[in-house]
């Protein structure tokens, strides 16, 4: 699978982008180019040089510094929500197929009512509660992606157990336990690995629109988008300089949602070796899925 | 279709409900008494549950909810804890910049995203289709933000088009201002969105392309366009408008941080100033407005996309 990820651009591009950002978030521990957090008075809006890469900022920060140390926050918001959105998904997932038949009716139906409940407008409601900070941003992104997790699955999760295969399956004496693990598990776990990939790409720019809004990352935390928002102020004198931290949200961003996508491809089972051998889609692509594809990176 | 239609009120009605209910319940375990909040640190037990009772914090919460709904259906919201500003008024008056905003960046993102999907897919084997597909992935990934700090950039700082920031005091009295005020923050939302419509558009025209009734209409001696156009993308339409219901609650979204970033005054911005404030009576109104408002244009969208699908019409008759 690792190969076939790897076999098209886009999967090497986003394993490149999103291994170097691991990278960077580890360096950044031990060692940037300058404390990320000094600010120094006489040397404000220098361009790129040798000391400062990038530059330095309003209150002379350097830039490159800054934007390393904030490789962390962008880390740990990504990986935190996907951990919270995979354990809710997989609880909802199990509540809504392996209950009763009435709670399993029941969870249907909220999930159609939560799964519109938009990403920003849950993390203002816990920031209304709890105050601002990456933990609600977090939460907030996890929860949500995790209700999305559930109602795709539980489509996906019909579909297999009513098709060819599993019928075969049962009728020759398979139990529910093997056709569980031998069949819905490992048929469903593309999709639940693009609904991951989406739910960090949501996270990293969630928590870029929460920090701008004031109710992301405190001021002691290196932040992406913390940085957007403090530049945003300098719009009318210095109208470029949101570039760097920009890109790299986007980058990463893109990085992830290709990813999702890469690994669609590379595990459909309905694409056939030729199609993968010819690296590209069959002819005639099903239009994709609203469910699977990145429709939510509003925040 | 009536069984469907009804299936589908009942599931707004309980959505309204279940949002209501979980906005309602999520702010009444704030960490921190709201009386003391609005009295203030100086005030003393006595004043503060005084304020309690004025402010009819002592009731039990089932019947602060009950209160809260019945005033919905009256338009009354109740007033502001810090303020002491009606609510409802208030809320009105921002929705006459929220609205249009999103309106504006709906045909933004529609003019912005079909036309150069459908593109995109007709040059799938050309370099053009290429650069399309890109552009509109990385454009999908910029934070809005940045998206509309670029323009501000581009047009009001370098060129001097349209203003940075800010709406007419007047609002709509003058127009000109008013439109003129909304087109960047509407353009950046656009942008955006039609960046993700844009990529829907093009795989569902991709999948069209192919398909055995367009390539025969093309061999019977319509040209490929003529066969595009007239049997391809009606099917591209109903599938761009059952994205459009996920993607217009994503434009009321947008339209939070858009405000803050353009300094507009609508909902978005009000809900992001109150929760700043904690003023709870306001933050649960605003949110339920907003929700509803995304319940809404979902429930819309669904009854149109029924109504106009054929297949889906002959399965449930």
């Amino acid at each position: 699978m690792i190969r076939r990820l790897l076999a098209r651009p886009t999967g090497v591009f986003a394993v490149v982008v999103l291994g170097l950002l691991v990278v960077l978030a580890v360096v950044s521990l031990v060692w940037t180019p300058q404390d990320p957090f000094r600010a120094d008075p006489f040397h404000q809006w220098e361009p790129p040089s040798p000391a400062h890469w990038f530059g330095t900022d309003a209150s002379g920060r350097d830039i490159a510094s800054y934007l390393l140390a904030g490789t962390r926050t962008t880390v740990l918001v990504a990986v935190g929500s996907g951990v919270i959105a995979s354990v809710v998904g997989m609880v909802l997932t199990a509540i809504g197929s392996l209950t009763a038949r009435w709670v399993r009716e029941g969870t249907a139906v909220l999930l159609d009512i939560l799964v519109a409940f938009p990403t920003l407008l849950t993390a203002m409601l816990l920031t209304a509660i709890a105050g601002g900070s990456l933990g609600v941003v977090i939460v907030s992104v996890g929860l949500s992606f995790g209700v999305t997790i559930a109602r795709v699955a539980r489509g996906e999760i019909r579909r297999i157990a009513r098709s060819d295969y599993v019928t075969a399956a049962r009728a020759s004496g398979v139990g529910g336990a093997g056709v569980l693990f031998r069949h819905l598990v490992p048929n469903a776990a593309p999709l639940f690995t693009v609904q991951l990939s989406l739910a960090m790409a949501t996270a990293v720019l969630a928590e870029a629109g929460l920090s701008y809004l004031g109710y992301g990352a405190g001021s002691n935390t290196a932040s992406w988008g913390s940085m957007l928002a403090d530049l945003q102020t300098y719009i009318g004198v210095h109208p470029w300089s949101a570039t760097w931290p920009g890109a790299a949200i986007a980058l990463v961003v893109a990085a992830l949602s290709l990813l999702g996508d890469a690994v669609r491809d590379a595990t459909d089972p309905r694409l056939t070796t030729n199609d993968r051998a010819a690296g590209g889609a069959p002819a005639p692509r099903t239009p994709d899925d609203p469910a699977t594809t990145n429709t939510g990176v509003t925040a | 279709m009536t069984r469907f239609l009804i299936g589908r009120v009942l599931l707004l009605v309980v959505g309204l409900l279940v949002a209501s209910v979980i906005i309602f319940a999520t702010l009444r375990v704030l960490p921190g008494d709201v009386a003391q909040i609005v009295a203030g640190t100086q005030a003393s037990p006595a004043q503060v549950a005084e304020l309690r009772q004025q402010l009819g914090l002592d009731r039990p919460v089932v019947v602060q909810y009950l209160d809260w709904i019945g005033g919905l259906f009256r338009g009354d919201l109740g007033r502001s804890l810090v303020t002491d500003g009606r609510v409802a008024p208030e809320i009105a008056q921002k929705l006459s910049v929220t609205l249009p905003l999103a309106a504006m960046s709906l045909v933004a993102a529609l003019v912005i995203g079909v036309p150069l999907g459908v593109l995109a897919a007709v040059l799938r084997r050309r370099p053009g289709g290429a650069v399309i597909a890109f552009v509109a992935q990385a454009v999908a990934a910029i934070p809005i933000v940045w998206a509309g700090m670029l323009l501000v950039a581009l047009f009001a700082v370098t060129l001097h088009w349209l203003p940075t920031q800010g709406f007419p005091l007047d609002g709509w009295d003058e127009p000109g201002r008013a439109f003129a005020a909304l087109v960047l923050p509407a353009l950046t939302i656009g942008a955006v969105e039609g960046a993700v419509i844009l990529r829907f558009t093009r795989s569902a025209t991709l999948g069209v392309l192919d398909a055995d009734h367009v390539r025969t209409a093309a061999a019977i001696g319509l040209t490929r366009t003529q066969a595009l156009v007239k049997h391809g993308l009606p099917s591209v339409a109903l599938t761009v408008l059952a994205v459009l219901g996920v993607q217009i609650a994503g434009l009321l979204v947008g339209a939070v941080v858009v405000e803050q970033l353009f300094s507009l005054p609508g909902v978005g911005r009000m809900l992001v100033t109150d929760v700043g404030r904690r003023d709870i009576t306001k933050v649960q109104s605003e949110l339920l407005v907003l929700t509803g408002l995304v319940l809404l244009v979902g429930f819309a969208v669904d009854v149109v996309h029924r109504t106009l699908d054929p297949r889906q019409r002959e399965v449930s008759e």
